[in-house]
């Protein structure tokens, strides 16, 4: 730990060490942040012009022929191929790199040696790797919205052979082969980052930071990591294998095709392989999104509630267990792939289990409340909006689940509904709370307080909007990733609830622009920050306002309590920062 | 237009950083910090939860009420139990939904700052922990139990009355095939699809015919090369191109040689082809009647979804998958209990398969046996059917459909 000194933070650094190939976390941090806040914004976008089409089939909007030109959008109707591109890069990008590279790349830098009291991450210079992949991954899978034939159009989950046979679809020729490149880039991001964060975490907690005294952010960040390294280079191989089906002849995922009139030359493989590899990975991302928005509003609900977070020790164990459960549940998105129906009842008792640990969590979080003196910041709206669509989303995952169920509404918008509120709605809030809670500690200021109800109520009032009505769509029989519901007739009645849906995505894409705003003026123009604003126990806030090389000016802050003592009866004050040592007699907790 | 939204837009953010710039002024003025939230704000928040939780349950109902039972009533048997495991799992999952939610938003609301009150130390209580660990569990291995039942049920080996009926796939749309009299379906392979022979089923002739027109496929293609070799004036890339197709055709040969006849229930499959029915746009099936659909795709994973019998399986190439089901309401019968006379049943892919995939479906029509026997007399047999009226070939979906509809009328 002594390996940085402390005048690290006196020395000037040139503009290109400093902002661009920077090592130190808390800049890494930023990066990460603006380039997800860029690719959130593509991805929105993307998602509002899939949802005209979606909303009011047919019908001409000038807008779409001018963002896509005469060739995505002519007449300003978007094309039926471009239309599947748009889904699935939104698909792709919102899971990620928003809330994958976003999220944790964002909170687990800044967050990481804050709350464990270290100088800087194991290791700087992987740290700035992690990044750099990332941006370069980034800007593949952007660029691969201007290849001819267009991007990825399979879905985000690229199902061979759809995604293997060019000639399949226009999407399946270059844009797919830099989809898929761009994953092995982000692969190796998220290895980097993940490897630095277990090290660091495990190896540099300052004096006294047991594991028992760490945050639940750090808790959270930690089995993030963990489920990462275990199953990103799954991804990886499955990708692999991918990329040789597709250009060097091999047959893993290919079986008896006739495409095109030609009967390919491949025997033996099977497009099944390819989904027990993919949702292997697939599955536990679900958990990498999750758990960091968890963690995060945990602390975010402790300290505006002025109280311990209920359950301190039960948190953690639902966080491992539900760590531990997600790897073997990645077979309930298989239910109807043909799969042995009894491999598929072992799925359904596993996935089932999620259930229990999800519902302390929940119940912890509600308890906390409880007889709190609650502070309506914005961090704090957005982290109680996350326990309501957390539990709201939680519970029909029950529904899809249960295999017998799950046949009728597999693939359908109910899906749809369920994991953009479970996972979607709830990863994106959390990420926004800890933005509206971390900002001082990120950039020295205050974000806009105003600005930032105004932004919670759309967003929450939206996000259900948009999402909720799905369910009974799809509940009706409506599929996912159609580009037109008008020729069937059984979905006449529900369909009407289509355009409101889409108006309500208009409105929420556009209230993040108060966001958007509100951080970028923020930056320069928001009001200086104070060393503790949140009157919060964690060890970010005993660093000084602007950043220093190495966090703390003098020696490591001595951790001599847990991060949870708001409102101690032994205490006047209603926080106990973790470095105040106690006091005689005071048990520690 | 475009111009016009840009200019709402630019207009928005001017007018939010003018708004903003006037809010930080008054704020420097009366000296107040960002992050201390208000009294009047922790009001208005508070009690905006209130409001949006009455907001969100009576939008609930009013879903529930008016889009909940939208699906008509299951045409199949195991769609009964499935309903009933549904509306169980809805109706708890209801419940705990209105609770929870009541709960947060509730104590959000009760719970505001006050600055004459200190919270509650309360971190941990084991008995409350423990019951919130075990109502979940016990309410989980009920919904286990319960779910595996119907699972179990649905999914086991059909019983050996089931009838066969192949659903076959490709981009993008559907074919059913019947086993005909001999209830044996024909041998099918990709390799052998063509042209007029759609699914690649596999007879003798069939085998001949195919490996006739690789042979001269191969003829030709070698012709080429020699003449190429000979002139030496073409590019390289057609030459490997045309040495590509040699392979390729020489492979699609041996590929066809490797096959192998086999015997079902006695019978040829190599033969058992030729009384095959096949069918497109709609298929019937007889109520009442056991059927396993066996699933089969040409090119990518599709997936056989049909709602109205809560029945849906995907589509692999290269594996066979199954599906079982009863049908119990015909389409007539289905047609006045919904008083829409046009109202049918439909098959339609639920796996993303391309730029059609959601044009991609047939039509279902549970018939009565007597109506069902009659409808798949009339249809052609692959190996073309002397008894047939019929000029058209089956692969025309449109006068197929018109033919069927008068038959039902």
């Amino acid at each position: 730990m002594g390996a940085h000194s402390n005048d690290h933070g006196h020395h000037e650094e040139s503009f290109i060490s400093k902002y661009i190939f920077s090592q130190d976390h808390k800049m890494i941090s930023k990066q990460f942040l603006v380039t997800a806040i860029f690719m959130g914004v593509i991805a929105v976008m993307l998602s509002i012009f899939f949802r005209l089409q979606l909303g009011w089939p047919g019908e001409k909007f000038g807008i779409l022929n001018a963002f896509l030109g005469d060739k995505w959008a002519p007449d300003g109707i978007l094309d039926k191929n471009a239309y599947l591109a748009m889904v699935t890069i939104h698909g792709t990008i919102m899971v990620f790199f928003v809330l994958t590279g976003g999220l944790s790349g964002t909170f687990a830098n800044l967050l990481i040696p804050l709350q464990i009291g270290a100088r800087d991450m194991a290791s700087g210079f992987m740290n700035m790797l992690s990044y750099w992949f990332f941006l370069v991954s980034s800007l593949i899978m952007v660029a691969s919205l201007f290849v001819e034939g267009g991007a990825a159009s399979g879905g985000w989950t690229v199902y061979p052979p759809l995604s293997a046979l060019p000639q399949a679809m226009p999407g399946s020729g270059t844009g797919m082969t830099l989809w898929l490149i761009s994953m092995v880039l982000f692969v190796a991001s998220s290895l980097l980052g993940g490897l630095n964060y277990i090290v660091t975490i495990i190896n540099l907690r300052t004096k006294g930071m047991k594991m028992t005294r760490l945050p639940l952010t750090i808790w959270a960040l930690l089995v993030t990591a963990i489920l990462g390294v275990l199953s990103f280079p799954v991804l990886v191989s499955c990708v692999v294998l991918l990329i040789m089906d597709r250009s060097m002849g091999t047959a893993f995922y290919l079986s008896d095709i006739f495409i095109q009139g030609e009967a390919l030359d491949v025997t033996g493989g099977s497009p099944i392989l390819f989904q027990h590899l993919f949702w292997f990975l697939g599955h536990p991302e679900v958990y990498i999104v999750l758990l960091p928005a968890l963690g995060i509003s945990s602390e975010i609900i402790a300290t505006n509630s002025r109280k311990p977070i209920f359950g301190y020790k039960a948190m953690i164990g639902s966080i491992l267990a539900i760590g531990f459960l997600s790897f073997i549940v990645w077979g309930h998105h298989m239910y109807v792939t043909g799969m042995n129906p009894f491999i598929g009842s072992v799925f359904v008792f596993t996935t089932l289990l999620i259930a229990i640990p999800s519902a302390v969590k929940a119940f912890n979080y509600i308890t906390t409340l409880w007889k709190g003196n609650i502070k309506f910041t914005p961090a704090m709206l957005f982290s109680i909006g996350l326990v309501s669509t957390f539990v709201t989303g939680g519970l029909t995952g029950i529904v899809l689940a249960d295999s017998a169920l799950d046949v009728n509404v597999h693939d359908t918008y109910f899906v749809v509904a369920h994991f953009h509120i479970v996972m979607g709605l709830s990863a994106i809030f959390g990420m926004l709370g800890g933005i509206y809670h971390w900002f001082p500690k990120m950039y020295g200021r205050m974000l806009n307080s105003k600005l930032g109800y105004a932004h919670f109520w759309l967003t929450m009032v939206c996000g259900f909007g948009v999402f909720f009505p799905m369910h009974f769509v799809g509940i009706a029989g409506a599929p996912r990733r159609y580009y037109d519901y008008s020729e069937f007739d059984y979905l006449d009645a529900v369909l009407d609830l289509n355009p409101m849906i889409s108006t309500f995505a208009i409105i929420g894409g556009a209230a993040q622009l108060l966001f958007i705003f509100n951080f970028f003026h923020s930056i320069w123009f928001g009001q200086k920050a104070t060393q503790n604003p949140w009157n919060s126990n964690t060890l970010e806030w005993t660093t000084p306002v602007a950043h220093i090389h190495g966090n703390w000016p003098g020696a490591l802050p001595e951790v001599h309590r847990w991060a949870y003592d708001y409102s101690n009866p032994d205490h006047e004050e209603d926080f106990v920062s973790q470095i105040v040592p106690l006091k005689a007699g005071e048990h520690a907790h | 237009m475009n111009l016009f939204i840009l200019l709402v837009l630019v207009l928005a953010i001017i007018a939010i950083a003018q708004l903003t710039k006037v809010y930080d002024l008054s704020r420097s003025l009366r000296n107040t910090r960002e992050e201390e939230v208000s009294a009047a704000d922790n009001r208005l928040n508070a009690n905006a939860w209130i409001v949006w939780m009455i907001a969100f349950f009576a939008g609930t109902i009013y879903l529930y009420v008016k889009y909940g039972d939208y699906l008509p009533e299951s045409a199949s048997e195991h769609g009964v139990a499935v309903d009933k495991l549904m509306s169980v799992n809805i109706w708890m999952i209801t419940i705990v939904f209105f609770i929870v939610n009541y709960f947060l938003f509730t104590f959000a609301n009760k719970y505001r700052f006050n600055p004459a009150r200190r919270a509650k130390f309360f971190a941990h209580d084991n008995r409350l922990e423990m019951i919130w660990t075990l109502v979940p569990g016990v309410t989980m291995a009920f919904i286990i139990v319960y779910g595996l039942i119907t699972w179990n049920n649905m999914t086991g080996p059909a019983s050996a009355e089931a009838m066969q009926i192949e659903l076959y796939s490709k981009q993008f749309d559907w074919t059913a095939r019947y086993p005909g009299e001999n209830k044996v379906f024909g041998a099918a392979d990709f390799n052998l699809i063509g042209t007029t022979n759609g699914l690649g089923l596999v007879t003798e002739e069939g085998v001949a015919a195919k490996l006739a027109e690789i042979d001269h496929n191969l003829e030709q293609t070698e012709k080429a090369i020699a003449n190429g070799k000979a002139e030496g004036t073409m590019p390289d890339s057609y030459m490997e191109s045309l040495e590509d197709q040699l392979y390729k055709l020489k492979r699609h040969k041996q590929r066809i040689l490797d096959l192998k006849e086999n015997e079902l229930n006695g019978i040829s499959q190599w033969k058992a082809g030729a009384d095959d029915k096949l069918v497109k746009g709609e298929f019937h099936i007889p109520v009442g009647q056991e059927i396993e659909f066996v699933f089969r795709s040409q090119d990518v994973i599709h997936s056989a979804y049909m709602p109205h019998f809560r029945a849906q399986m995907n589509c692999v190439p290269g594996v066979p998958t199954r599906f079982k089901m009863k049908p119990t309401i015909t389409t007539a019968e289905m047609r006045q209990k919904l008083g829409n006379d046009k109202f049918d049943y439909i098959l339609l892919c639920n796996k993303v398969c391309g730029a059609a995939h959601f044009n991609m479906k047939m039509t279902v029509v549970v018939d009565t046996p007597e109506d069902y026997a009659v409808w798949l007399a009339e249809q052609k047999t692959f190996g073309g059917d002397k008894r047939e009226k019929k000029e058209e070939a089956p692969a025309s979906p449109a006068a197929d459909t018109t033919k069927t509809m008068a038959s039902i009328n």
